[in-house]
């Protein structure tokens, strides 16, 4: 239940993600080391632009692309109706978007 | 559970992987976006839920979701290559590859973790 | 010399449409025995109103295609040696296409999908023309003939999980169907192909989980010609922005 632009728009993001996940876990790695607390890790992220550039990337890319792939699966699954898959794809691209971004910003802004 | 007959071949246990954790990380993002916009609302509570990941127990689901992605972006790269390169047989062993990989990765995390 | 023969257990698929179940049958193990010989002695013997569909028994017309053991095959050419798990063999009629009766499968909804894949030759010249000169050894001429040798026999349309998921999706074999006339360079709608496959039951709903060239009788692969679909469609969209 894709067609070219959507297929475009899953791969594309995919390649804007790819080496942000392979960033992400480094970060992971390095950050969870003695302990995880909001206040280390906030002092690393307010006022970053750099960070904030970085995490705000990923959320729009993760939400396409994560809004694209459960189209999909419901598509071949449980829903077969063209305008609910179109709406409902919008839905939760937005909805993801607008956490990610909301998050972003709860961690970046000073 | 058993495998369908005509599944029983390496690349359909790839896409299998694939969409499994395709599902559970998009599962997983709204709760990992919440938490962390709780830096903004709600610092304490923040804090209150990072203290509660040093539980071993969650450890183990930690690793689980770094495996989850690391699989899922490996076996993307696997599809990205195999439709934008050209593309000769070695599929099976590039998709052996990303597993091990991802196991790799995500096992890394782990030891870094405890 | 034997005195007696071994028999094979055979479980056999009867029905029409919807509605079904297994018949058992015992068949007498040959040497170099066939599924389709297997089929046929059953229903020479055992029972005449056993339906079933096959033509050239040489694995060149592609109508004995059927489920062996959950697997898609090509019956014909399908040793029994080869596939009988402890004697046992189970026949049924292909998957994800409509049952009419017994073994015998409407193949109509196979074949729309390669009219739907733009899978027809479009000439660019009239008989009174002279022929094109093409070079076998030209890398699009060798990329169609990688593609050429499908005998239609919707093996890897039965094969394939995403046609099970997905009733638009045109399917492995129309898909490479189209990717041969892409390579084609006496085919005059390059255009028209692209468009076909771009749709909401296109190429792009592929997933690569590659059973359509684990099963191909013929060894084809399309699951590469799919590919190769995306690669010169996603092309054509940084192209003209479609």
């Amino acid at each position: 239940m894709i067609g070219l632009k959507l297929y475009m728009l899953q791969r594309l993001s995919a390649m804007v993600m790819a080496p942000l996940v392979l960033g992400h876990i480094a970060v992971m790695i390095y950050a969870i080391q003695g302990g995880l607390s909001a206040a280390e890790i906030l002092g690393r992220t307010k006022g970053s632009i750099v960070w904030a550039l970085f995490y705000g990337t990923f959320a729009l890319a993760v939400s396409i692309h994560a809004a694209i792939g459960v189209r999909v699966i419901l598509a071949e699954t449980i829903l077969k109706n063209r305008h609910a898959l179109d709406g409902l794809t919008l839905a939760i691209g937005a909805g993801l978007a607008f956490m990610g971004l909301s998050a972003v910003y709860a961690v970046t802004a000073s | 559970m058993k495998i369908h007959p005509h599944r029983q071949h390496p690349l359909w246990l790839a896409f299998f992987l694939h969409r499994v954790s395709g599902i559970a990380l998009a599962l997983f993002l709204p709760a990992h976006f919440y938490v962390l916009a709780l830096a903004l609302t709600d610092p304490s509570q923040l804090d209150g839920f990072l203290a509660w990941t040093s539980n071993p127990l969650v450890k183990i689901a930690e690793y689980g979701l770094v495996f989850l992605l690391a699989v899922h972006m490996f076996g993307g790269l696997r599809l990205l290559a195999l439709e934008f390169l050209p593309w000769s047989a070695r599929q099976k062993s590039l998709a052996a590859a990303s597993l091990a990989l991802a196991f790799f990765l995500s096992t890394t995390f782990f030891l870094q973790a405890v | 010399m034997s005195s007696a023969k071994t028999m094979l257990l055979v479980s056999v698929w009867r029905g029409t449409g919807t509605q079904g179940r297994y018949e058992a049958f015992e068949v007498p193990q040959e040497d170099n025995q066939t599924i389709l010989d297997v089929v046929s002695w059953v229903q020479q013997n055992l029972d005449a109103t056993l339906s079933y569909r096959f033509a050239c028994r040489v694995g060149m017309c592609g109508s004995c295609a059927m489920m062996v053991n959950g697997k898609p095959r090509w019956t014909c050419r399908t040793h029994v040696g080869k596939v009988a798990e402890n004697g046992r063999i189970d026949v049924a009629p292909l998957r994800n296409l409509p049952v009419i009766k017994d073994l015998a499968t409407d193949m109509d909804p196979f074949f729309d999908k390669w009219v739907g894949a733009e899978g027809h030759f479009h000439p660019t010249r009239t008989r009174a023309d002279p022929i094109e000169a093409i070079n076998p050894e030209s890398p699009s001429r060798k990329l169609a003939d990688e593609g050429i040798e499908c005998i239609n026999c919707a093996v890897c349309f039965a094969a394939c999980d995403t046609v099970t998921a997905n009733s638009d999706y045109l399917g492995p074999a129309a898909l490479n169907r189209a990717w041969t006339l892409l390579n084609d360079e006496k085919d005059g709608d390059r255009t028209g192909v692209l468009d076909a496959v771009s749709g909401s039951g296109g190429c792009h709903n592929c997933h690569s989980l590659g059973s359509c060239a684990a099963y191909c009788p013929n060894e084809l692969s399309p699951i590469t010609a799919i590919a190769g679909l995306k690669r010169e469609t996603a092309r054509s969209f940084f192209r003209k922005g479609r």
